[in-house]
């Protein structure tokens, strides 16, 4: 079992490490709902194997919300903006891949300093929740279109999700609907504004919204 | 000492015989899946042997450096193959570090093949040997940092020390950073060797060539020293992912070079249906891949530090 969850925290980072070296929007979507899958499997693995129904339940819901819907939305909104990849990022692919095992090597060492873990989940979990957060921020300030941003945001959700997991081991059912409710919410509503901004001004790029500010 | 020389002895010697037989492997691939007729398995010995006949041209505006070029080339990579153990194999010679004259070996290698190139004076060899000094300069610090992970996941400090442990804690229980050393160090084979996503050897157009276009002077015994010292180099490099991925340690000499010869032409099969499978990258593109490279290995290393 050990080795399983290894492996799973592993094509985590590889999946993070994936997305910092690609600009196609469309391998993201993907990759975004790969790691929503992966999500769904963690509770599983945190508990041992012995599924109860309120385990169940939660999984259904992720797998349903962060590996079907999300992706769903996503990918109508690069159709409606017709965008299919970030052109000129900020930092470039190659500098990001570098920013990102810089960024595991802190995440390591900052996950030793704390002595949160929950001992039934692999001792990667949390740098693995600390580097997921830090490659979504990294995403959403690096990256010119805004639908970047929200994959980003969905990416920092997902190392938000690992870090509870690996902190507390029994999150509230009422909470983590909840929070499976703000993200799909916050993902509708920043599809349908993307929609706007694409509709009204021909392009997504965020560097624009500058020259807003008087 | 003498036993080991004695244990290791068919190992470099069965090196030297089949090494320019991973070519043929990979031909023979790449015509298979294409549906057409491949040149014989052997050819690589006709065209060794062929050359090995003919008189060498030199052109007049050449030094001493233009000749010396392929010899060093080949001494160099004996060198090498001198110190990797192939699988269970031991190597002939090993001592503590050694995995950093493997690199330096390769290194010497490459700068001499480059030298000779510029001392041609033709722009084509002088920007074939730019490409190649840009894009090693990339793979290297990845083939240093995969041997760094492997030195700190199993704690040895010579190569046979290394590839001794990576076979007794074997792949699935040494855990992924195994698999991660063994795709980064398989992107420095394919680019050290001049394969397809990085580099064409198919090509014999100047503009698009790298490694090719460097030892376009060369001819007669000279070429036959680089074609020969090319197929040393990979069987060497080869040698490094078999290592780690089919670690076979029977302790039966026979059982051991037989699996280990297997996995270098598994390994030729492997990149010729790369090959056939890919199209060559752009040249802006090729050092994003070796980045990545870079990042394997290097992720390998921090989580064997951990």
């Amino acid at each position: 079992m050990a080795s399983w969850s290894d492996a799973l925290m592993m094509a985590f980072i590889l999946s993070d490490l994936a997305l910092l070296s690609s600009g196609r929007l469309k391998v993201w979507v993907r990759i975004v709902a790969v790691q929503g899958l992966m999500l769904g499997a963690l509770p599983m693995l945190a508990a041992h194997g012995q599924p109860t129904l309120r385990m169940a339940i939660l999984m259904a819901g992720g797998v349903g919300i962060r590996g079907m819907v999300f992706p769903f939305l996503l990918s109508r909104m690069l159709r409606s903006a017709n965008v299919r990849r970030e052109v000129e990022p900020y930092i470039g692919y190659t500098s990001s891949l570098l920013f990102g095992i810089f960024a595991i090597a802190v995440s390591i060492w900052l996950s030793s300093r704390l002595s949160l873990a929950n001992p039934t989940l692999p001792p990667l979990a949390g740098p693995v929740a600390i580097f997921t957060i830090l490659v979504g921020l990294f995403l959403i300030v690096s990256r010119k279109k805004a639908i970047s941003q929200v994959l980003g945001y969905l990416v920092m959700e997902n190392g938000i999700y690992v870090l509870g997991i690996w902190m507390v081991m029994e999150v509230p059912m009422l909470v983590e609907l909840g929070v499976l409710l703000d993200a799909f919410v916050a993902v509708f509503v920043m599809s349908i504004a993307t929609y706007h901004i694409s509709r009204e001004f021909d392009h997504i790029d965020v560097d624009q919204l500058d020259s807003l500010k008087g | 000492m003498a036993e080991r020389l004695a244990a290791s002895l068919p190992g470099f010697i069965l090196a030297l015989a089949l090494s320019p037989l991973l070519p043929g492997i990979i031909n023979k691939t790449k015509a298979l899946v294409a549906g057409r007729r491949s040149q014989p398995l052997l050819q690589s010995y006709h065209d060794i042997a062929k050359l090995l006949r003919k008189g060498a041209v030199y052109s007049r505006t050449t030094s001493w450096v233009f000749r010396a070029g392929p010899v060093v080339g080949l001494a160099a990579v004996l060198g090498a193959l001198a110190i990797v153990p192939l699988a269970g194999v031991p190597a002939p010679l090993s001592f503590g570090g050694d995995l950093v004259l493997l690199a330096y070996c390769l290194g010497l290698m490459r700068f001499f093949t480059v030298l000779a190139a510029l001392d041609t004076g033709s722009s084509f060899e002088g920007m074939g040997a730019s490409r190649e000094v840009q894009f090693s300069a990339l793979a290297e610090p990845a083939l240093l940092l995969a041997l760094a992970a492997l030195l700190r996941q199993t704690s040895g400090l010579s190569l046979i020390e290394i590839y001794s442990a990576a076979g007794t804690s074997s792949i699935i229980s040494a855990g992924p950073e195994m698999l991660l050393v063994a795709a980064a160090l398989g992107i420095v084979f394919l680019a050290e060797n001049a394969r397809i996503p990085i580099d064409d050897p198919d090509t014999h157009l100047e503009l698009t060539m790298i490694h090719e276009v460097m030892v376009l002077d060369h001819s007669g015994p000279d070429f036959a020293m680089i074609t020969y010292a090319a197929a040393l180099k990979m069987w060497i490099l080869g040698a490094l992912i078999v290592g780690i991925i089919l670690p076979v340690h029977s302790g039966s000499l026979f059982l051991d070079l037989g699996s280990a010869v297997i996995g270098m032409f598994g390994l030729a099969v492997v990149t010729g249906l790369i090959e056939s499978s890919m199209a060559r990258l752009r040249l802006l593109r090729v050092p994003h891949l070796l980045a990545s490279a870079m990042v394997m290995a290097g992720l390998a290393l921090i989580l064997a530090w951990r």
